[in-house]
């Protein structure tokens, strides 16, 4: 267990560079709720102000549920298609596994601006742009090397030979699905499920190639907002990001704690 | 041949793997009796665990026809074929409890709760878990887990229980325990048993019959004691315990068991009628109920012979001795090129 611990020092320094990653994403949270219609930090008067502001403005109620639709309708496709692509790159022995494995995940690695501009172009072509379904497939290609990721973990672990016991003893295919396998890799679909959400609804240069006047995300009225005029909302709008995707981060940390405690 | 009607019967089996040389089973016709408790024998890569697979309904046939009963089964999904199966590494449904372990086949069945209830306190009984109903398989040792998997198998009274070297994870005391259990298991239930292993000992112990497996086609199928007393290839006479293999004759080969032989200092005290051979004694294990004498013929053959408890005797390495047998001990077999150890 000695290795595990870590030294006085070491503990300084790592306490040190996550307060500088973390300060100037959580310096926001106290400035949303200043009274004042500049931003200051610290703000000389508190006030809810820029929260009532926020959630009585019809455009960013309305980008608030664009955002929220585009990330639980991507995070759930995402889901479904990343699941299975673990699986079958889990179970399939052909030679070409590796390859199909790197062309899902490179989402993930290829720097967004190009991944926009290519999705802009076909989706120009099949009329996409714009759309909310344009939206969804948009993000569920980003979320979907999430999903992989955190369902091959699961599957790491977990023994195919089960499926045959489970049908050994009486159950279909549908039966040993849903009585087996899922609950199995379940924390694995749940992680991935949270990652691509929270990727699709921080996500801002995709959106803002396929944004329209008619439909925009919370993170693309955020940049306007900042570009356009210069508003407090925009602290609300982001300490309302900051906490949402910190809290959602946390469910597959709970996950993972509980299934090993129980 | 008249199609036998109860228990598991194969009619020339063969599953050749796409891609590879010479099928892993290779045309095997046998039939496994109502109750019996029948072991596929063999070693690695004989085909020993695709037949077992094949008659679960994991591995679809290339060629003939397996009955249950009479009924055809080799087309039917593993779900519908009432058997059950214990694998090697457990396989034991880590989410679930050890009760509703035992409890899947049931439920699947859709039997009543109080039968499911009564039913899994039997079984977990019969293999001395009673008090574990409520744990989880990762919170068992490696032989409870193997227990609650047996207690699995057979909870839903399946037509037979077929188990794939299920005692190999173990380690030797656990495998001789679970020997017995399984042996008492048999009893008990009154069950076709299709064990599979690689271990003549395991073999022997457990069986009504074993079918030596080598190269994806059945060797020889018979007793323990036939196999052991009357081997009917050099493969299997090597594979099966320790011999005298002498080549007394072009083409043959003549088999004594250890226990079959005596050892002389010289030709006098043979009595009349026995066959008899040199050889030099390389080697002398004493293992408390017997000693093993490790021989050398003149020919370079090897050999061994088994002397009981005792009987006293002065055989160090490197002494010259008469080896000596009755002739109907002896089991003659083709010579084949090629050894199987
Ligand atoms: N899924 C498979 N695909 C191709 N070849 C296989 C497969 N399973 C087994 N084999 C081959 O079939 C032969 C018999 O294997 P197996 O039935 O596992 O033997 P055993 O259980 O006696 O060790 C071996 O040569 C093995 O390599
Ligand atoms: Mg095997």
């Amino acid at each position: 267990m000695g290795e595990r611990t870590l030294g006085w020092g070491l503990r300084l320094w790592v306490t040190l560079v996550g307060l500088l990653l973390v300060a100037p994403t959580l310096i926001v949270i106290p400035m949303s709720f200043g009274a004042g219609s500049t931003f200051r930090f610290p703000p000389e008067h508190w006030s809810l102000h820029w929260y009532a502001e926020f959630f009585t403005s019809k455009q960013w109620l309305a980008s608030l549920a664009n955002s929220l639709q585009v990330g639980l309708l991507a995070a759930a496709l995402a889901t479904v298609l990343g699941t299975a692509a673990a699986f079958g790159i889990d179970r399939a022995r052909f030679r070409a596994r590796g390859v199909l494995r790197q062309l899902l995940m490179a989402p993930m690695i290829l720097p967004g601006i190009v991944v926009a501009v290519a999705i802009y172009g076909v989706f120009l072509r099949w009329q996409l742009n714009g759309t909310m379904l344009g939206f969804v497939l948009a993000h569920t290609v980003l979320g979907v090397p999430f999903v992989i990721t955190s369902v091959q973990t699961s599957l790491a672990h977990y023994d195919p030979t089960m499926e045959k016991a489970a049908a050994c003893l009486g159950a279909g295919r549908f039966s040993t699905l849903r009585r087996i396998v899922l609950p199995l890799i379940a924390p694995g679909c749940v992680s991935g499920f949270v990652f691509a959400f929270a990727t699709s609804f921080d996500e801002v240069v995709i959106a803002l190639f396929l944004q329209t006047p008619d439909i925009k995300t919370l993170p693309v009225k955020m940049y306007e907002s900042i570009v356009l005029e210069i508003d407090p909302t925009i602290a609300a709008a982001s300490s309302l990001i900051v906490v949402l995707t910190t809290v959602l981060l946390l469910v597959p940390q709970f996950l993972r704690r509980r299934s090993h405690h129980d | 041949m008249t199609e036998p009607m109860t228990g598991i019967a194969t009619t020339q089996v063969t599953k050749a793997y796409p891609g590879s040389e010479r099928p892993a089973v290779d045309d095997v016709s046998l039939h496994i009796a109502d109750g019996e408790f029948m072991t596929f024998l063999g070693p690695s890569g004989s085909g020993k665990t695709t037949m077992l697979s094949m008659i679960a309904g994991f591995t679809p046939l290339s060629a003939g026809s397996i009955t249950v009963d009479g009924r055809e089964i080799s087309r039917l999904k593993p779900h519908r074929r009432d058997l059950g199966v214990v694998f090697q590494q457990y396989a034991l449904f880590p989410h679930l409890s050890v009760a509703r372990n035992v409890a899947f086949g049931l439920t699947q069945r859709k039997r009543p709760k109080a039968e499911i209830d009564r039913r899994v306190g039997e079984v977990l009984e019969m293999v001395g878990l009673s008090g574990v109903r409520e744990r989880f398989p990762r919170q068992l040792s490696g032989g409870q887990q193997q227990r609650v998997a047996l207690a699995r198998a057979v909870a839903y009274e399946p037509r037979a229980l077929l188990l794939d070297e299920p005692l190999a994870a173990l380690d030797k005391r656990l495998r001789d325990q679970l020997q017995r259990e399984i042996a008492h298991m048999h009893r008990e239930l009154g069950m076709t048993f299709l064990f599979v292993t690689h271990d003549q000992q395991e073999a022997l112990t457990l069986s009504d019959r074993i079918a030596v497996f080598n190269e994806g086609r059945i060797e020889q199928l018979g007793t323990p004691a036939e196999l052991y007393e009357r081997p009917g290839t050099l493969f299997v006479a090597q594979f099966l315990g320790e011999s005298n293999a002498l080549r007394l004759r072009p083409g043959e080969v003549t088999i004594v068991r250890p226990e079959r032989v005596t050892l002389h200092t010289g030709t006098e005290s043979v009595a009349a009628g026995q066959q008899r051979r040199s050889a030099t004694v390389t080697d002398v294990v004493y293992v408390g109920d017997h000693s093993r004498i490790w021989l050398r013929y003149a020919d370079g053959a090897r050999g061994c012979a088994v002397l009981g408890a005792g009987t006293t005797h002065e055989h160090r390495p490197g002494s010259e001795v008469v080896v000596a047998w009755h002739p109907e001990h002896e089991a003659v077999v083709p010579d084949a090129e090629g050894n199987p150890k």
